[in-house]
């Protein structure tokens, strides 16, 4: 499987408030769901990467889950899906 | 040593007695949701008297006070529900009542605190002043918009099953369910200033459905049915929030879902009854008391903005821009200020609504919710 770059360190930061504050709005902050199922590792741990991905960027139609591809690259949500997947960082501030 | 135990006990005692005594009706709790604490404000000297922790997970957490506004009841994210005690601010009560929760009411004689939950889905009836459990209303769905309703009678929505649901606790163990078709994916409700009408947003399609609850018999229909007809919707990238909605005039105002638009319906007619353009998608529209003015925040990427109608002429007489993702406004008890969060600059600014000029600012950690003690006196809030 071929990755986009990572984001820089400055954009992960950025990622990692989005998604606590702004994917937390409907899957809440912890990542423990809400409107929107669990993110934990747990919760992701036998779905498929690529369809995360896709789910990121493109929204799922038909349901809550909204598309961000004008704000998150493709790269971006790799790395999001990615870190997701292996327990997604805390802020620092 | 007891001596001056006893001595030191004995001035802790005089210090106590000697505090002032203070009513509540100018106390309120901003949620400051990163650290799972609440500050307790005082809206007349403008100031942070203390703050309160171990409240758990408060992102999306939500606020009901007792009749007496002496105790705020904060329901978390995590399905915690405490009682705080604004006067000795402490935590006078906490228990642990749901995987996921995200709001919760309370009942018109005050005895009643119920919250509304989603996971499990369904509602749980609690004794406001212990909150022991009283009985439960099991959903299989995630529940929204719960709201009091006079008669101890609850109405909340079902996302998962696109119904409403009116509950009658006037025996508390033993609630009785009324159950309405409303239409897809009910995202939250309100209901009007007399706690008659009841509404549900839907977010499957367009409209919102309307339940008079004093002719419950005549069911649920759906109102506002066209607004977006033919038009692409753009990506909804946060539910708007009905609760602390707007009703002025004789209209009410509702953020249309996935626009950049108000909406107003004739509170007689329900019908349409004009659209004002706004800077973003509508999260919060609130109406200070008066009804003079409507204040309309906005989900991201535009939460910066904040809007100001006035609802005489319907145009926009004031767009803000206090501070980075304002989550949440609230007005003082007769409206001359509005109190705004903002979180990622973790400031809550007051301003004035007459003269739009900020008053104050106050440090708060990643605040969401405000909330203050005058909500105690209002059905649905
Ligand atoms: C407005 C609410 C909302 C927001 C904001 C939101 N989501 Fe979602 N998300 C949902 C819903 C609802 C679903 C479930 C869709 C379904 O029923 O299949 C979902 C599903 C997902 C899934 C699929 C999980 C699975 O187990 O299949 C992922 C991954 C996801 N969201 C990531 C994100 C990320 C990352 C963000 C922020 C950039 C975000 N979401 C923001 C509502 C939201």
């Amino acid at each position: 499987m071929v990755h986009a770059a990572d984001p820089d360190a400055a954009r992960q930061g950025e990622l990692i408030r989005l998604v606590r504050q702004d994917c937390g709005s409907c899957h809440g902050m912890n990542l423990t769901g809400g409107l929107g199922m669990p993110l934990t590792p747990d919760a992701l741990r036998d779905k498929p990467f690529e369809s995360l991905v896709a789910t990121v960027v493109y929204g799922r139609p038909g349901t809550a889950m909204p598309p961000w591809k004008t704000i998150i690259s493709e790269g971006d949500a790799e790395w999001i899906v990615r870190r997701l997947m292996q327990g997604f960082p805390v802020e620092t501030r | 040593m007891k001596p001056l135990f006893a001595l030191l006990s004995a001035l802790l005692l005089s210090a106590c007695a000697q505090a002032p005594l203070r009513g509540t009706g100018d106390l309120g709790v901003i949620i400051e949701r990163a650290t799972g604490r609440v500050a307790i404000v005082d809206t007349t000297a403008k100031s942070i008297l203390a703050r309160v922790e171990g409240l758990g997970d408060l992102s999306h957490a939500s606020v009901v006070f007792a009749r007496d506004g002496r105790y705020a009841y904060v329901f978390g994210r995590d399905g915690g529900l405490t009682k705080v005690d604004l006067l000795l601010a402490r935590i006078d009560r906490r228990v642990m009542q749901a995987g996921n929760s995200i709001g919760g009411a309370i009942s018109q004689d005050g005895r009643l605190v119920v919250a509304q939950n989603y996971q499990p889905g369904g509602i749980k009836v609690f004794d406001a002043s212990t909150l022991e459990l009283l009985s439960e209303v099991p959903a299989q769905s995630k529940v929204v918009g719960l709201v009091d309703l006079p008669g101890q009678r609850f109405a909340y929505a079902l996302f998962d099953k696109g119904e409403i649901w009116v509950s009658d606790l006037s025996d508390p163990r033993l609630p009785a369910t009324q159950k309405f078709p409303a239409g897809q994916q009910p995202y939250d409700g309100l209901v009007t200033p007399d706690g008659r009408h009841y509404m549900a947003g839907l977010f499957g399609e367009d409209g919102i459905a309307l339940l008079d609850t004093w002719r419950p018999e005549l069911g649920a229909k759906k109102i506002l049915q066209h607004y977006g007809k033919g038009q692409e919707k753009l990506p909804v990238f946060k539910m708007p929030h009905l609760r602390g909605w707007a009703v002025a005039g004789g209209k009410a105002y509702l953020p249309a879902i996935g626009r950049h638009e108000v909406l107003l319906v004739d509170t007689t007619t329900w019908k349409e009854a004009g659209r004002v353009k706004v800077k973003g998608q509508p999260v919060f529209v609130m109406a200070r008391p008066d009804g003079r003015q409507v204040w309309v925040n906005f989900a991201f990427p535009d939460n910066g903005w904040v809007q100001v109608i006035d609802t005489l002429s319907g145009q926009i007489v004031q767009t803000l821009a206090p501070g980075k993702a304002i989550l949440h406004m609230e007005f003082t008890p007769r409206g001359e200020h509005v109190w705004l969060s903002a979180r990622d600059d973790n400031l809550v600014s007051i301003y004035d609504t007459q003269s739009f000029a900020r008053l104050a600012t106050l440090p708060a950690d990643s605040p969401s919710g405000i909330f203050f003690t005058s909500r105690a006196a209002r059905t649905g809030f």
